[in-house]
C-alpha cells in the first residue's frame, strides 16, 4: 500500500534578547556554572517575574515575519511538572492566549513553492541543564539558560516528506536570523526542533495516530530521525501492527527512534494563568512600528535578486541564506556591476575560503570593496580571470588592495604583442616534437603550446592575445 | 508601664522629645519577651542582636535629627517575609533552614523607614490555616487565654503584638489572616487592596489573594504603618501605579454623611451571640457619629468559601512545587533516586494541611477537572467583585463581623477541616474581591475574650476604611484593656 507522511513541527528558538525573560540576568553564553543566575531565576521563595519588553518585541517581529495575526490581549500560564532544572517547579509559558496565531511561510522545493501553515507562536522561559556525572551517584544543575527567553514556534502538519521538513526548519531558521532575534544555531541548542510524524494510506483523510519525536540537535538528523520514523510505522502497518501515540527519542549514534513515554505516561501540565504576571495589550501602534521596522525577508530577497540582477535561482539562494552575505553581495555588485561575475566570485573564491575556516561572512578578510577593485582589474585588462584567483588567495591572506598585490608580486597582464611573441618562439624552439605533430594536423596540442606560454610568461600573459598570435604562429603563417 | 506598651505614634512624640531612646524601647521589648514568650511562643526565630544593633543605629540617626516614621521602633515580622541573612521558615519544617538571599520590598521599605526588627513571627504553614496550631515549630497561644489560639495564620504577629512583645507587626492576609487574628487577640489588622504594597519577598501562598499589612495597637498606628509600606514595586506586575496618599491625614476626620453598608448575608446562624450583639452595637455608634447605615445585599456571598477553597489551593500547588528538596530548605536522604527523593522531601517536608491544599489544588488544575473547577471558580469571583463594585456605588464602607465566634480552644477544629475553615467566612470575600479590610476590636465576652469588627472600602479607599475606623475607635466607649500574663 502507498503511504503518506504527515509532518508538523514544533521549534523552539532562544531569542537574542541581552537579559532574560522575567530578570535582569544576562543571557550569555558559555559563563561558569550558575554565574547568570539570581535570587528570581533560581526560583527562590517570595520572588516575582517581571517580563522583558524585549521578548514581546522580538516575538512580534516572529509573527509578523511569518504571516500571523498578533493577538491584542495574551497572558502567561504556568506549566507543571517537576525537574531538577525547573527551579519554580513550573515553567512560564503561554497556552490558552499565545501571541502570534494563523500564520504561514512559503518554501522552495524542486523549483515549486509550497505554504506550510504556522499554528501559534508563544513565548516562554528555558529551563536549566543537568550535567550527569558518570563517576558519582548524583547530578549537577547549571541555572545559567533558565530564564533565557525562548519562542515556541508550532507548525501545522503540513509537511508531506522529511525533504519538506528540512526546508521549513532551515527556512525558519533563516528567517529567524535574517530578524536578528535568534542565531540558529541547532549543535548549541539555540534553534530545536521536536517533530510530529504519522503516516496515512494515500488518499485517506483522517490523521494516522502520530509519534513525537525530540533530541534531534541538527538539521540532517531531523531529517534521517524522520526518514527512520516514517520507515518504522510503514513497517508496523505493513506486518498489521497499530502505531501508538508516544513521545520517542532519537539516538544519533544508532540512527534510531526509541520510546521515552507512552501516551498514558504523558504530563498532565496543569496549565493555568500565571498569577504574578498581568495580561498584556499589544497595542495595533506598536505592532505597526514594528512592522515598519522588519528587514526584507530571504524569498522576498531572493525574488528581488533574480529580478533586478538577472542572476540564477541558485544564486539568489545562495546569496541571501545570511542577511550579511546578502548585503556583502549588494554592496560589491553597487561597486562594480557585473553581477552574475560578483555572484560567481563571492559563491565561488569567497564562500569556499569562509567554510574551509569555518568562519562567517561578517569575520570575511576580504571587503565588498576589495572584491569589486579586483573585478575591475579583470575587466580593464591588468589582470587575468586565472591570475585574479591568486589575487584573492592573497587578498583574503593579507586584506591588501588588490592593486598592490598585483604590483608587489608582478602580476600585471602581459598585453606587449612583442612580448608574447618571444614566448611564443621559446616554446615553439623548445618543443620542435609538438610543433611537427599539431603541424601535421594533431590540434589538440594548441592547449599545450597555450599551457607552455603561460608558463614562460608566469601566466601573465593576455590569454585572448596568447590565443590569437599563437594559432598564427603555431601554422607557420 | 514599660514602653512596650505604647503605640507608635506615643512614642514618636517621646522620641522627638527625646524623652526615651530607640535602644530603651528595645529593651523593654525584650523584657516584656524574656517574661512571657515561653508562654505565647509567638517568635519563630528572634533577632535580639540585630535588634539592639538597630536600635543603636537609629539612636545616633535620632541624635543627628534624622526621625523617619518609624525610626527606633521595634516591629516583628510574620516568617513568611523574606529577610536577608535571617531564616524565613513560613511555619515549616521544609524551610526551616531556609535562610533568603535577599530582603523582601517591604522589609526594605520598613528598614528604610528607620523600623528596628525583632524576630520573625510564628504561623501557619505556609499561611495555610486560622488557628497558628499548623505551624512546624509548635501552636502560639492566645495571650488573652493561654488555652485558646490567637487566630491565624499571621498568629504569632497578633500574639506578639497583643502580649507587648513588639510595637507593632506585619502579617500577610490571603483569606483573612491578618484580620482573623487581629479580632482574635484584639489589636487592629488591615489587608491593603491587593497591589497596593509590594509582595516581592512575600513567600507565595495564593498569589491572586495574598496581600502583605500591619498589625497594630489602633487605627492612627495602621496608617502610619500603611504610608511606611504603600506604594508601586518595579519588582512587581501586579503591583499597582496608584498614587500613595497620606493615611495618617484621614486620621481625625469626622465620618457625617458616610453611607456604611451592612450586608444582610454577613448576619447569619451559627454566629456567636455575643460577636453579634458587639457589631450591633458598633452600627449604634457609628450612626452616632452622623453615618447613615442601610442594609445592602452581597447575593454571591454564600459561594465565597468554595470559590476560595478551589482558587487558593489552586495557585498554591503550583507555587509550593519549588520545594522539592534540589536547591534549598529540607532534602529526605534516604530516598534511591530522583522520584523518591522528591517524593520522600515533600512528604516529610509538609504538614498534613499543607498536603490537604496541594492535592486539592493538583485536582482543581487537572485536565479534565479545570473547566469544572477553577474555571468555574474564576468565573464566579468575577460575580463576587461585582456585588463589591455594586455595593460601593452607594456605600462608603462595609461594616461586618470580622469572625463568627471569638477565639476557640486549642485543638478544637485541628481534626475538622471545614469547621475551620469557617472561621474566615467573613474575611475571604476582601480577598476575592481585591479590596481592602480592617477589623478593628469592638468589645470583649463575657469571658473577657476580644471581638472585632471588619470594615471593607473600595479598591485604594484605604484613606476612607482609617477615617471609619479610627472615628469609631475614638467613640467606642470601650475600654482598653491588656492580657493578664
Amino acid at each position: 500500500m502507498a503511504y503518506e507522511t504527515v509532518i508538523g513541527l514544533e521549534v523552539h528558538a532562544q531569542l537574542l534578547t541581552d537579559s532574560k525573560i522575567f530578570c535582569g540576568c544576562s543571557t550569555k553564553f558559555g559563563a561558569g556554572p550558575n554565574e547568570h543566575t539570581c535570587q528570581i531565576c533560581l526560583g527562590m521563595p517570595g520572588v516575582l517575574p517581571v517580563l522583558n519588553r524585549k521578548v514581546v518585541e522580538f516575538t512580534i517581529r516572529m509573527g509578523l515575519a511569518t504571516n500571523c495575526s498578533i493577538n491584542a490581549y495574551e497572558n502567561f500560564a504556568r506549566k507543571n511538572y517537576f525537574y531538577p532544572d525547573l527551579p519554580k517547579g513550573y515553567q512560564i509559558s503561554q497556552y490558552a492566549h499565545p501571541l502570534a496565531e494563523h500564520g504561514h511561510i512559503d518554501i522552495v522545493l524542486n523549483g515549486g513553492k509550497k505554504r506550510i501553515g504556522i499554528t501559534r507562536i508563544h513565548m516562554e522561559e528555558d529551563a536549566g541543564k543537568l550535567i550527569h556525572d558518570e563517576r558519582n551517584p548524583w547530578s549537577y544543575v547549571d541555572f545559567n539558560r533558565t530564564g533565557v527567553p525562548l519562542i515556541e514556534i508550532v507548525s501545522e502538519p503540513d509537511m508531506r516528506s522529511p525533504e519538506e521538513a528540512g526546508e521549513y526548519l532551515r527556512r525558519l531558521r533563516d528567517i529567524l536570523v535574517y530578524l536578528e532575534i535568534c542565531d540558529g544555531n541547532m549543535e548549541e541548542g539555540s534553534f530545536r526542533c521536536d517533530a510530529n510524524v504519522s503516516i496515512r494510506p494515500k488518499g485517506e483523510a483522517a490523521f494516522g495516530t502520530r509519534a513525537e519525536l525530540k533530541n534531534m540537535n541538527s538539521f540532517r538528523n531531523v531529517q534521517r530521525a524522520l526518514e527512520y520514523e516514517v520507515k518504522r510505522q510503514q513497517y508496523i502497518l505493513e506486518s498489521g501492527g497499530e502505531v501508538v501515540q508516544e513521545t520517542r527519542l532519537w539516538d544519533d549514534a544508532q540512527g534510531q527512534t526509541h520510546s521515552m513515554r507512552s501516551k498514558e505516561e504523558a504530563h498532565d501540565y496543569r496549565y493555568f494563568p500565571d498569577p504574578d504576571l498581568v495580561p498584556i495589550m499589544i497595542s495595533s501602534e506598536w505592532i505597526e512600528e514594528v512592522r515598519r521596522a522588519l528587514p526584507e525577508l530571504p524569498l522576498e530577497k531572493q525574488d528581488r535578486f533574480v529580478a533586478q540582477y538577472g542572476i540564477p535561482v541558485y544564486d539568489a539562494s545562495v546569496l541571501t541564506t545570511t542577511r550579511a552575505l546578502a548585503d556583502f553581495y549588494e554592496e560589491t555588485v553597487k561597486l562594480c556591476g557585473k553581477p552574475k561575475i560578483v555572484s560567481n566570485w563571492v559563491m565561488g573564491d569567497l564562500l569556499r575560503y569562509l567554510n574551509e575556516q569555518k568562519r562567517d561572512i561578517k569575520e570575511s578578510p576580504v571587503s565588498p570593496d576589495h572584491v569589486a577593485q579586483m573585478i575591475n582589474l579583470i575587466e580593464d585588462g591588468t589582470i587575468s580571470g586565472k591570475i585574479a584567483k591568486e589575487v584573492f588567495e592573497e587578498m583574503y591572506k593579507s586584506s591588501k588592495k588588490p592593486a598592490d598585490i598585483v604590483k608587489e608580486k608582478g602580476l600585471t597582464q602581459i598585453t606587449d604583442e612583442g612580448a608574447v611573441v618571444g614566448a611564443i618562439e621559446e616554446a615553439m624552439a623548445k618543443n620542435p616534437a609538438q610543433l611537427a605533430e599539431y603541424r601535421a594536423g594533431k590540434e589538440k596540442l594548441f592547449a599545450f603550446f597555450v599551457g607552455q606560454v603561460m608558463k614562460l610568461t608566469k601566466g601573465k600573459a593576455n590569454p585572448q592575445l596568447v590565443n590569437d598570435l599563437l594559432k598564427k604562429m603555431l601554422s607557420g603563417s | 508601664m514599660g514602653l512596650n506598651e505604647l503605640t507608635i505614634h506615643e512614642l514618636q512624640d517621646k522620641i522627638k522629645k527625646k524623652e526615651v531612646t530607640s535602644t530603651e524601647i528595645v529593651t523593654d521589648v525584650f523584657k516584656r519577651i524574656d517574661a512571657v514568650e515561653d508562654r505565647v511562643r509567638s517568635f519563630t526565630t528572634m533577632m535580639k542582636e540585630y535588634a539592639f544593633e538597630g536600635a543603636k543605629k537609629a539612636d545616633s540617626e535620632i541624635g543627628k535629627g534624622n526621625i523617619r516614621p518609624l525610626t527606633g521602633i521595634p516591629i516583628a515580622l510574620k516568617d513568611i517575609m523574606c529577610t536577608r541573612g535571617y531564616r524565613t521558615t513560613c511555619g515549616s519544617h521544609i524551610l526551616h533552614n531556609f535562610v533568603p538571599p535577599y530582603d523582601g520590598t517591604v522589609v526594605k521599605k520598613l528598614r528604610d523607614e528607620g523600623a528596628v526588627f525583632v524576630g520573625k513571627t510564628n504561623m501557619d504553614e505556609f499561611a495555610m490555616g486560622s488557628s497558628t496550631e499548623t505551624s512546624y515549630f509548635g501552636v502560639t497561644r492566645n495571650p488573652w487565654d493561654l488555652e485558646r489560639i490567637p487566630g491565624g495564620s499571621s498568629g504569632g504577629s497578633a500574639a506578639a503584638l497583643a502580649a507587648d512583645e513588639c510595637i507593632a507587626a506585619t502579617g500577610s492576609d490571603t483569606g483573612g489572616s491578618i484580620r482573623q487574628p487581629a479580632a482574635l487577640c484584639g489589636v487592629v489588622g488591615l489587608k491593603p487592596t491587593y497591589g497596593r504594597v509590594s509582595r516581592y519577598g512575600l513567600v507565595a501562598f495564593a498569589s491572586s489573594l495574598d496581600q502583605i499589612g500591619p498589625f497594630t495597637k489602633d487605627v492612627e498606628d495602621s496608617a502610619i504603618m500603611l504610608n511606611a509600606i504603600a506604594g508601586y514595586d518595579p519588582m512587581e506586575s501586579t503591583s499597582v501605579p496608584t498614587e500613595v496618599p497620606d493615611y495618617r491625614s484621614f486620621i481625625g476626620k469626622d465620618i457625617k454623611g458616610f453611607t456604611v453598608g451592612i450586608p444582610k448575608e454577613y448576619f447569619i446562624e451559627g454566629i456567636d451571640a455575643e460577636v453579634d450583639a458587639a457589631v450591633k452595637r458598633t452600627i449604634q455608634v457609628i450612626e452616632g457619629l452622623g453615618a447613615k447605615c442601610v442594609a445592602i445585599s452581597l447575593p454571591h456571598t454564600q459561594y465565597c468559601l468554595a470559590v476560595y477553597y478551589i482558587i487558593a489551593p489552586a495557585e498554591a500547588s503550583s507555587n509550593l512545587a519549588r520545594y522539592d528538596g534540589v536547591k534549598y530548605g529540607y532534602r529526605s536522604t534516604d530516598g534511591r533516586d530522583l522520584m523518591e527523593m522528591y517524593k520522600k522531601t515533600r512528604s516529610q517536608g509538609f504538614g498534613p494541611e499543607v498536603k490537604r491544599r496541594i492535592m486539592i489544588g493538583t485536582y482543581a488544575l487537572s485536565s479534565g477537572y479545570y473547566d469544572a473547577y477553577y474555571k468555574k471558580a474564576s468565573q464566579v469571583r468575577t460575580l463576587i467583585k461585582r456585588d463589591f463594585q455594586e455595593a460601593f456605588k452607594t456605600c462608603d464602607v462595609i461594616l461586618t463581623p470580622t469572625t463568627p465566634t471569638p477565639a476557640f480552644k486549642i485543638g478544637e477544629k485541628m481534626d475538622d477541616p471545614l469547621q475551620m475553615y469557617l472561621s474566615d467566612i467573613f474575611t475571604i470575600s476582601t480577598n476575592l474581591a481585591g479590596i481592602p479590610g480592617i477589623s478593628v476590636p469592638c468589645g470583649y465576652t463575657q469571658g473577657g475574650l476580644p471581638i472585632g469588627v471588619q470594615f471593607q472600602a473600595g479598591h485604594f479607599q484605604e484613606g476612607k476604611l482609617l477615617q471609619v475606623a479610627h472615628a469609631y475607635e475614638q467613640h467606642s466607649g470601650i475600654e482598653r484593656r491588656r492580657p493578664k500574663l
